[in-house]
């Protein structure tokens, strides 16, 4: 699923198009706990997450993702956005809860990492 | 070639910056994606143990064309028990920690699993050494 289908799927806005826009999400992976973030192999997926800080992006950098969803109205800040910048991460800002981001995107075929 | 960085205590503003510098310098090598992932992610729950755990400290990355060797050196409390710090959920982190998201016992355990050797030396009130190499051939 390509990252604006996602974004429209949970009412979210796209806060910089880092990625490619041609780059298809497989997999989903929800969090809060970063560490947990960093014990799997992340290809392909998406991070659903209510974490929003430096942390939540220097993770999603070095678990080689590409696209992180912003549960709970969470909103980044402007150093969260230059990160995402840096690292080639796409961004969407959801109102919806975790739980219904995750509902949403299963229902819509978007596979959980296991 | 040789990279060196501090540490500094308690700063999750800055945290995985070293780690970052050292992805980009692995790409721009033409390092293989599977071993840059292994290698960032192991250097980055280092450097995320040091800053949340420690007094400060270095870190020191070497790479030629065969590994990849990081010392992260700090000082530090040091590790009581190092048997219990390398099981899954075992953890001392603060709750300050936990809200950044992490301390989740999984650190030690992941570095272990991202890398070909992992040598830790700690003493109590001293500080903790962690070498860890991963091997590109």
């Amino acid at each position: 699923m390509k990252i604006k289908e996602l974004a429209k799927l949970v009412d979210g806005q796209i806060t910089g198009a880092f990625a490619d826009d041609n780059y298809e999400v497989e997999k989903a992976f929800a969090s809060d706990l970063m560490s947990d973030v960093l014990r799997f192999s992340m290809d392909e997926t998406v991070l659903i997450t209510g974490l929003c800080n430096n942390q939540t992006l220097r993770t999603a950098e070095m678990a080689d993702l590409r696209v992180v969803i912003l549960g709970r109205a969470k909103e980044p800040d402007e150093e969260m956005l230059k990160l995402a910048k840096e690292a080639v991460i796409t961004i969407i800002k959801s109102q919806y809860s975790i739980f219904k981001i995750s509902g949403i995107l299963y229902g819509a075929g978007i596979k959980p990492l296991y | 070639m040789h990279y060196t960085f501090e540490i500094e205590r308690g700063n999750f503003t800055d945290a995985g910056q070293a780690s970052s510098s050292v992805k980009r310098t692995l790409k721009q090598l033409g390092v293989d994606p599977a071993n840059i992932k292994r290698t960032v992610v192991a250097l980055f729950e280092a450097e995320i143990n040091a800053i949340a755990h420690a007094y400060g400290g270095t870190i020191d990355v070497d790479i030629d064309d065969s590994k990849i060797v990081m010392v992260v050196a700090d000082k530090g409390p040091g590790i009581p028990n190092l048997d219990l710090a390398m099981q899954e959920g075992w953890s001392t982190a603060s709750a300050k920690v936990r809200e950044m998201g992490y301390g989740a016992g999984m650190g030690l355990p992941n570095i272990k699993k991202n890398t070909d050797e992992l040598q830790i030396d700690t003493e109590v009130g001293v500080g903790t050494t962690v070498t860890m190499t991963v091997y590109l051939a």
